[in-house]
């Protein structure tokens, strides 16, 4: 019989889960057929310390709350969050990103477009010409009136859009992220569609994101994005440019999951067997700093779930420092093996 | 513990029948990986029909490790269980099919 889960968020539910301590206790835990810690691996591979190379990304989490509770959420975001990022921790982004090394800035929640000041800081970063992806779940375009003209929002300031839709259908994509999610991504999208997004030449990158709906990994990234392009153009008729397959980190409520089914142990050792030298070298961590809504830097969205500063003094914006974080230690513990799975993961698909 | 005859840890010792004949064990791996590589036929098409045989076969391991292998690759319940009928139908057919050499035989026999 399938064990029903919860629909609220691990915080809410003060599930011991939600501690990121307790969390890193069960990561720490190597199973016996983990002979070696992420920290081995990489010494193995001439990686430890792992080094950052740039800071071309800020990753900036505008807050955790969200319309939606998908079973999966390394953020653990939800309704029921409040942790919103102020106009004041966003004029201190702003602040840093005067830096010209910072070429792309990647907003990402909860559902960020849910953050009252929104729109005010996508504009103010347009002013200074960085690029802009904003992670979208899609079913807030249509959550509420307020945010239908979001596609023309973004249009206007030539923001990336990139979107989680784990499956071409309806049953795995609920399954993962809740009843109905389906057909109002497909809403989402279509509107997307209809201000240019995702079509060719129109210069609006509509990338779409495939996280696996279980504790498995995902497959050959391209082979994926030819099926999701044909189902989703045959079914609804939409289009979008690239499919980003990212791997599941046992964090948060995706390790909640794992342990409700039984299957964490199993699903770290295929992490750890499906480990790839070549993925581990081109992490994203190397090349971004993560800032969380109350304006402290991470290496990556994982370690700031699980409170990992970024190592060294410079931790939170007003002390961002360019210089010592590039010359810092990258943070890694067992669920970096999850972004260096097969053909690796990150925010932007596969690395190796 | 109740003992089986199948434990599902001993999928992942398969490759482990080399150590008692690393020859024949190193063909059959190496076979195998090509067979399943794309070629005329997609990966997920391969997994597919690696799904159905495995329910002809009746094997277990087969069962769960093609289960996942569609799942990974894209293929959504409805083809994994379509895949599964297509097993299903000719292994009834087979039965079946034979039903032809039981009547001419039973013809052949009676009056």
């Amino acid at each position: 019989m399938a064990v029903k889960e919860k629909i609220k968020s691990l915080k809410y539910r003060a599930h011991q889960l939600s501690d990121p301590k307790v969390q890193l206790e069960i990561l720490s835990n190597t199973s016996e057929n983990m002979v070696k810690t992420f920290a081995e691996k990489l010494t193995d591979d001439g990686l430890f310390p792992l080094k950052p190379v740039s800071i071309e990304v800020l990753q900036i989490n505008v807050g955790y709350m969200c319309n939606q509770v998908c079973k999966h959420c390394h953020v653990d975001a939800g309704p029921d969050r409040k942790e919103i990022m102020t106009r004041e921790t966003m004029l201190l982004c702003l602040d840093v990103l005067k830096n010209p090394a910072i070429s792309t800035v990647d907003l990402t929640g909860g559902a960020p477009e849910m953050n009252p000041d929104f729109r005010w800081f996508v504009e103010e970063i347009y002013k200074l010409n960085k690029h802009i992806i904003v992670r979208s779940n899609l079913t807030i375009i249509t959550a509420n009136k307020k945010y239908n003209d979001l596609p023309q929002f973004f249009k206007k300031n030539e923001v990336e859009v990139v979107s989680s839709l784990p499956y071409f259908a309806a049953r795995r994509t609920d399954a993962q992220r809740g009843e109905g999610v389906f057909e109002q991504s497909i809403k989402g999208l279509q509107m997307l569609n209809e201000v240019g997004y995702g079509k060719a030449d129109s210069g609006l990158t509509l990338n779409l994101v495939h996280n696996p709906s279980g504790a498995f990994l995902p497959d050959d990234q391209n082979e994926l994005e030819k099926i999701f392009k044909d189902k989703l153009s045959d079914g609804w008729g939409i289009t979008f440019n690239s499919l980003f397959a990212i791997t599941n980190l046992p964090v948060s409520r995706f390790l909640e999951h794992l342990f409700v089914r039984e299957m964490y142990d199993d699903y770290l050792v295929e992490l750890v067997n499906a480990y790839n030298p070549i993925a581990a070298a081109s992490v994203m961590c190397r090349s971004m700093i993560s800032v969380s809504w109350d304006g402290f830097l991470y290496d990556c969205d994982f370690n700031q779930m699980l409170k990992l500063k970024v190592q060294g003094k410079a931790q939170d914006l007003k002390s961002f420092d360019e210089k010592e974080l590039l010359s810092r230690n990258i943070i890694v513990n067992q669920h970096c093996y999850g972004c260096t799975a097969g053909a690796g993961s990150s925010c932007g698909g596969t690395v190796a | 513990m109740s003992k089986t005859y199948y434990n599902e840890e001993d999928l992942g010792k398969f490759g482990e029948i080399s150590e008692w004949q690393p020859e024949l064990g190193k063909k059959f791996f190496d076979y195998y990986g090509s067979v399943f590589k794309p070629g005329a036929l997609s990966a997920r098409e391969k997994a597919l029909i690696a799904l159905a045989v495995s329910h002809a076969v009746q094997c277990p391991y087969c069962i769960d490790a093609y289960t996942k292998d569609c799942l990974t690759k894209g293929s959504d319940e409805e083809q994994m269980m379509e895949a599964i009928h297509v097993a299903a139908a000719i292994k009834s057919g087979a039965v079946l099919v034979h039903g032809v050499q039981m009547m001419n035989k039973a013809k052949k026999l009676s009056m």
